[in-house]
């Protein structure tokens, strides 16, 4: 059955809480999840505290002010810093978003910054989830032109109209908040491709280049693969790029049903 | 996932038996279905409320008239095939065990198709006034 509980050794337990920073005249909570694999112990939730005089407005400033300042131990991954490369995705006060274009000062006054893993995935430690199952749903829908025409001279032509369909699709940065936000996904990750790769999916069924549009939809018409998209739109809500991954697989469901009729 | 300790390729495992290319089928009749019954609910309440409080032989008069009995059964029909694909889905959705799973579409199958051909003697044995 669909597992509604955490496996006993992912159950949450204490946590130390960080002395506030000496001298700091403004400070936030951050409550931020740790799990090391090295030392066998249930994952913790820390408290630290930051001075934000002394630190950026972005959740993702708060996390670096706390590796550098408090506690280097902290592990997370991060990059451009600007909401580019996708690699800070985390689940920020309840939202999976990239934690480097979220500022800390959205979520709710008072309360405290509480950042977890992106949900239902395996932790390699701290805030990394192991996103080893997503990269490879994400190689199998062959995100690569496909053409059976010699390649010309020069270059594929498209015209503005068809290159307009692939806008809302395109700007995926494969941050994996859509489809670690989906409930579908978390049951049934093994099987279900998942809102990023079928966003990724419908980009390359729509591109007026490819020649491979009847054999793409042929690799994505399953009741697991695509069918188990319920169109619940968590993807839509959760996405730090403001796509709607529902609305291009509905766009393949179409498609599908367009085949056929 | 197919277990933590194996050990294919993670594309392997995603590619697993490949794509069954079916689905559509099922997804376009839940529509259809879910459009019939949009349709066909306000006969089927008025018929339903006319029937209130009558004995069997003012139901055998009423279900007598051949649009009703049509309006009845086809609604039979949708409502039943909706809610075969509807369970079916959600047994796919929460029931990872392979046995269970097989166990529940069978069963679901069985008892949907049950209680359609139930239904439609019921309605057809009324109509006919045996």
């Amino acid at each position: 059955m669909a597992e509604f509980a955490l496996p006993k050794n992912s159950k949450i337990t204490g946590g130390k809480a960080w002395p506030k920073p000496a001298g700091a005249t403004e400070t936030r909570e951050f409550r931020v999840y740790r799990w090391n694999p090295d030392d066998g112990k249930n994952p913790s939730v820390d408290t630290y505290h930051v001075d934000i005089n002394d630190c950026g407005p972005m959740v993702l400033d708060g996390l670096i002010w706390i590796k550098n300042n408090i506690d280097p131990t902290l592990t997370f991954r991060r990059s451009c810093r600007e909401g580019v490369c996708g690699s800070c995705a985390m689940n920020i006060d309840g939202q999976n978003t990239l934690a480097c274009t979220k500022s800390m000062h959205d979520v709710a006054a008072g309360g405290a910054v509480k950042v977890n893993p992106l949900p239902h995935q395996p932790v390699v430690k701290d805030l990394v989830p192991d996103l080893t199952n997503f990269y490879a749903q994400y190689a199998s829908i062959e995100p690569w032109l496909k053409t059976t025409t010699p390649t010309p001279q020069k270059e594929w032509k498209q015209s503005h109209e068809d290159r307009e369909k692939l806008d809302g699709l395109y700007e995926c940065i494969l941050c994996a908040c859509c489809s670690t936000s989906c409930p579908s996904y978390w049951w049934n990750s093994d099987r279900f491709l998942g809102p990023a790769a079928l966003l990724q999916a419908t980009r390359w069924v729509k591109d007026s280049r490819d020649e491979a549009t009847g054999e793409r939809l042929d690799n994505l018409e399953d009741p697991f693969r695509l069918y188990r998209c319920h169109t619940i739109m968590n993807c839509a809500k959760a996405c730090p790029k403001g796509l709607n991954p529902s609305e291009a697989i509905a766009e393949l469901k179409l498609k599908l049903v367009e085949r056929q009729i | 996932m197919s277990g933590p300790r194996s050990m294919r390729t993670p594309l392997g495992r995603v590619r697993n038996l490949g794509s069954s290319h079916s689905g559509t089928t099922d997804f376009w009749r839940q529509r259809l279905t879910a459009v019939a019954m949009t349709l066909l609910i306000v006969p089927v309440i008025v018929i339903v409320l006319m029937l209130i409080g009558r004995n069997q032989a003012g139901a055998a008069q009423i279900l007598g008239s051949l649009p009703i009995a049509i309006i009845l059964v086809l609604f039979i029909i949708a409502s039943t095939w909706h809610m075969r694909i509807g369970m079916q889905i959600v047994i796919e959705d929460y029931v990872h065990n392979e046995k269970l799973k097989l166990a529940g579409v069978i069963a679901n199958n069985f008892f949907c198709i049950a209680v359609a051909l139930a239904s439609i003697y019921a309605i057809l044995k009324l109509s006919s006034g045996v």
